[in-house]
């Protein structure tokens, strides 16, 4: 080997370790679609709500473990007694990752930007209360106050959303005040994050944080690609598994996934009680009646539905709040009791006969109607298949119909040529505010009955006025009081038949310290900055 | 040869009986859910063990098994039958009726026939029984698959126009009808037959394909393709050979009967 030779492997060797040692400080885990905007105001899907979690800034944000607000980048924060006026007091000396320093006329420009009708922003709907406009005031270079024509309930969690941008960076959105900032991306491939030179967090001994220097986020929709490459240790972190996944896991490496507990999200079925649908009167006046809506409840065993289809990693639900949702879910709710006698019992009542083991109405139809969820979707066909089972012993057949999502959406919002359908409802909010537009009866997506011009029944004109009265009122436990009604009426009435809450199944790997999984998203990269990459710190040793 | 072409065909029949019989046996309930035992191996009580829902894997294999191999045949004799009428006859008359067919044939060729099934499929009154549900599947692929055997039909149908026999046959003054029936139809059996016989298992597969998307037959009736659904994702890698059973099932009718068809003389 001749000296030139030799030098040139020396540079290849050099060039190998500087790259390997570089890799070992990157923390890798998928979107699971392309992100659609980087614009962190313009967030509307899961990909790029993860970019504007790990880059965006925020004035107060969600502890996702203890559940309550945290102040950020303000210090501190007040709403006024009528709940429309919010005032800031700023953190000083704080700089964007291009260097611009963050002011007062920041989050006035972020909140005229982010209320900007022309941007379409979901996150802006939550602080439209009411006609006018939302005024931003600078007090001081540190104190900001913001007005709203109405009052919002829960104005201050809202503010976990809005990622504050630079009114004065030539990068416009793309200067963060978050732990990381984009460095790279490459359409359909990746998006490559590199920590904040400038973030404002110290840890307990004055380190900047965060302590991971870098993120790939590789996008990837394909899961059983993510769990091999997970199972590998080629990705660090998985948000959410499947239960046939995580017992696959727990099997193999039992230190890479944690059950956290039941999550927000629920799944529920629901029968077509909108009065103009094209379906036989008699079953209209089936799905009509608290008791056959009770009945059904009661004849389904959740039970064996979380044991068979989730491997006993959800918990039968309630009603429209999770127990994960520690403030706003009612505790005096229980599950409803898997009993078919008492199912039989209250079909009775409604003049159903069970005759030769068919159940047959008062005038002698035979009780049968149809389930529909989406295919594709095996947890919810395994669960409308068991429903099949538990219902054909109160003599009730069903068919379940899986329909490509186009077709079903079609059917229970436009059509509603559908008897009963079985979903999911995805919460990412606590804030019962956000699902206002599930319970009044006036909204497109009340979905059992939709578009009603005033309420079908009493008791939706009861939720009607409990909703408002939640959503004007500014103190929580008044609040909750009236949601607290809700989930009664709701259980009572049981337009909704909720079935399961799913538990949140995460992985992550070993070699990522200081991680606390937890039911709210995200549930494994909430406090990114002081995740700690094991490699990470033996190099730091060094 | 000849041995392995007999192999085949009673290797199917011994399938199509074993299927028939075996269903109707009351021992081997398709749909009845043991939930205490999911995901379970062989046993004495269950000998292919149980699938996700606790149902017994080896009566819904032979359920879903006679359901393939019966309605399978069923779909392709419809096609067969449509495929005569829109290729076979234009294509002996000729002039604008071949034009029109030879059109006709390559418009449905170049739908996505995937797509076409999910339509067909959304429009479906929701409150069919499972077994309606399946019989409606496979009539749709009867009807929807005609298109590649009346291409071939047709063509074949041209050729024997202009053929000796039949001008002969003209020029003797035999009518039209006639022709078509006497001479024209004996002429092309063997085509017909060898496509039918291509025909079935590619319905079995088209419906294993709906059933993969959760679109084929209705729970809780078992199919070939609902079947295989078990396969879908990696975990279907573990160690557990008996979930392979449904394709190797679907492999030995499938390989049979391409034999069988293989090994026929088919007319050049």
């Amino acid at each position: 080997m001749n000296r030139r030779s030799f030098s040139l492997l020396i540079c290849l060797v050099l060039v190998v370790f500087l790259n390997t040692a570089v890799c070992l400080d990157e923390l890798r885990f998928y979107l699971r679609s392309e992100p659609k905007t980087f614009n962190p105001l313009a967030v509307a899907d899961d990909s790029s709500e993860t970019i504007r979690y790990l880059t965006g800034g925020v004035l107060l944000r969600l502890n996702r473990d203890t559940q309550k607000l945290e102040p950020e980048l303000a210090t501190s924060w007040t709403v006024s007694k009528d709940g429309k006026q919010i005032t800031f007091i700023l953190r000083p000396a704080i700089y964007f990752s291009d260097g611009t320093p963050f002011t007062a006329q920041d989050v006035k420009y972020t909140m005229d930007q982010l209320m900007n009708p022309e941007l379409h922003s979901p996150t802006a709907d939550s602080f439209r209360s009411g006609n006018g406009k939302v005024e931003g005031t600078v007090l001081a270079p540190g104190k900001i106050a913001i007005h709203f024509p109405a009052p919002v309930a829960g104005l201050d969690r809202l503010f976990d959303q809005v990622a504050i941008v630079s009114s004065q960076s030539p990068r416009k959105e793309m200067a963060a005040l978050g732990p990381y900032y984009v460095f790279d991306y490459k359409p359909g491939s990746y998006v490559y994050l590199r920590k904040n030179p400038n973030y404002w967090k110290r840890d307990a001994s004055g380190r900047q944080l965060p302590y991971i220097n870098a993120i790939k986020l590789e996008i990837q929709p394909n899961r059983d690609i993510e769990l091999m490459r997970f199972s590998r240790g080629e990705i660090h972190l998985i948000n959410a598994m499947d239960a046939d996944y995580f017992d696959r896991l727990s099997t193999s490496s039992p230190a890479m996934v944690h059950d956290v507990g039941a999550s927000l999200d629920s799944e529920q079925m629901w029968f077509n009680q909108v009065s103009t649908a094209p379906i036989p009167a008699y079953k209209l006046q089936w799905f009509t009646s608290r008791n056959f809506r009770r009945a059904i409840s009661a004849a389904i065993n959740r039970d064996d539905l979380c044991k068979v289809v989730y491997n006993g990693h959800a918990r039968p639900a309630v009603g429209p709040v999770s127990p994960a949702n520690k403030f706003w879910f009612n505790f005096h709710l229980q599950p409803v009791r898997f009993d078919p006698q008492a199912a039989l019992q209250l079909l009775r009542q409604d003049g159903f006969q069970l005759t030769a083991g068919k159940l047959h109405d008062r005038d002698g139809h035979a009780v049968e109607f149809s389930i529909v969820t989406n295919a594709g979707n095996r947890a919810r066909e395994r669960m409308a298949t068991m429903i099949q089972q538990d219902l054909r012993a109160i003599g009730i057949a069903v068919n379940v119909v899986s329909l490509d999502f186009p077709s079903l959406i079609q059917r229970i919002t436009q059509d509603f040529n559908y008897e009963a359908v079985l979903l999911g409802l995805v919460n990412v909010e606590l804030d019962p505010n956000e699902q206002l537009n599930v319970w009044l009866s006036s909204s497109e997506t009340h979905q059992w009955n939709p578009r009603q011009k005033t309420p079908a029944t009493p008791w939706e004109a009861e939720i009607d006025r409990l909703m408002r009265a939640q959503a004007s009122a500014m103190d929580d436990n008044t609040r909750k009081k009236s949601f607290d009604r809700v989930q009664e009426i709701v259980a009572d009435q049981v337009p909704f038949i909720y079935l399961v809450n799913k538990n949140a199944l995460t992985g992550i790997s070993p070699s990522v310290e200081n991680a606390k999984p937890v039911v709210l998203r995200p549930q494994t990269y909430w406090n990114i900055e002081n995740l700690k990459l094991a490699v990470e710190r033996a190099s730091n040793g060094k | 040869m000849k041995r392995m072409r007999v192999a085949a065909v009673t290797l199917a029949c011994a399938l199509v009986l074993i299927s028939v019989a075996g269903s109707f046996i009351p021992r081997f309930n398709y749909s009845r859910q043991d939930r205490e035992h999911v995901n379970c191996g062989p046993s004495c009580r269950h000998w292919l063990g149980t699938d996700d829902l606790g149902r017994d894997r080896f009566a819904r294999l032979l359920h879903g098994s006679r359901i393939s191999i019966l309605l399978a045949p069923a779909a392709a004799a419809v096609s067969m039958l449509l495929a005569f009428g829109i290729g076979a006859i234009p294509g002996f008359a000729g002039g604008f009726a071949e034009r029109a067919a030879k059109t006709a044939i390559d418009l449905v060729l170049s739908i996505p026939w995937l797509f076409l099934l999910l339509m067909v499929r959304a429009t479906l009154p929701l409150n069919t029984s499972p077994a309606a549900s399946v019989t409606i599947t496979f009539l749709v692929l009867g009807l929807l698959g005609w298109a590649a055997p009346a291409r071939i039909l047709l063509a074949r149908a041209r050729c024997m126009r202009q053929a000796e026999f039949i001008i002969l046959a003209r020029s003797t003054g035999v009518a039209p009808l006639w022709l078509l029936c006497k001479h024209v139809m004996p002429n092309l059996r063997p085509v017909l037959l060898a496509q039918f016989w291509i025909s079935v298992p590619i319905f079995i597969l088209s419906e294993a394909n709906l059933s993969i998307l959760g679109l084929g037959v209705a729970e809780p009736l078992p199919s070939l393709g609902s079947l295989l659904r078990e396969l879908e994702t990696v975990l279907s890698l573990r160690a557990d050979i008996w979930r392979f059973a449904p394709p190797v099932m679907l492999v030995l009718i499938v390989s049979s009967l391409q034999i069988a068809v293989s090994e026929r003389e088919v007319p050049q």
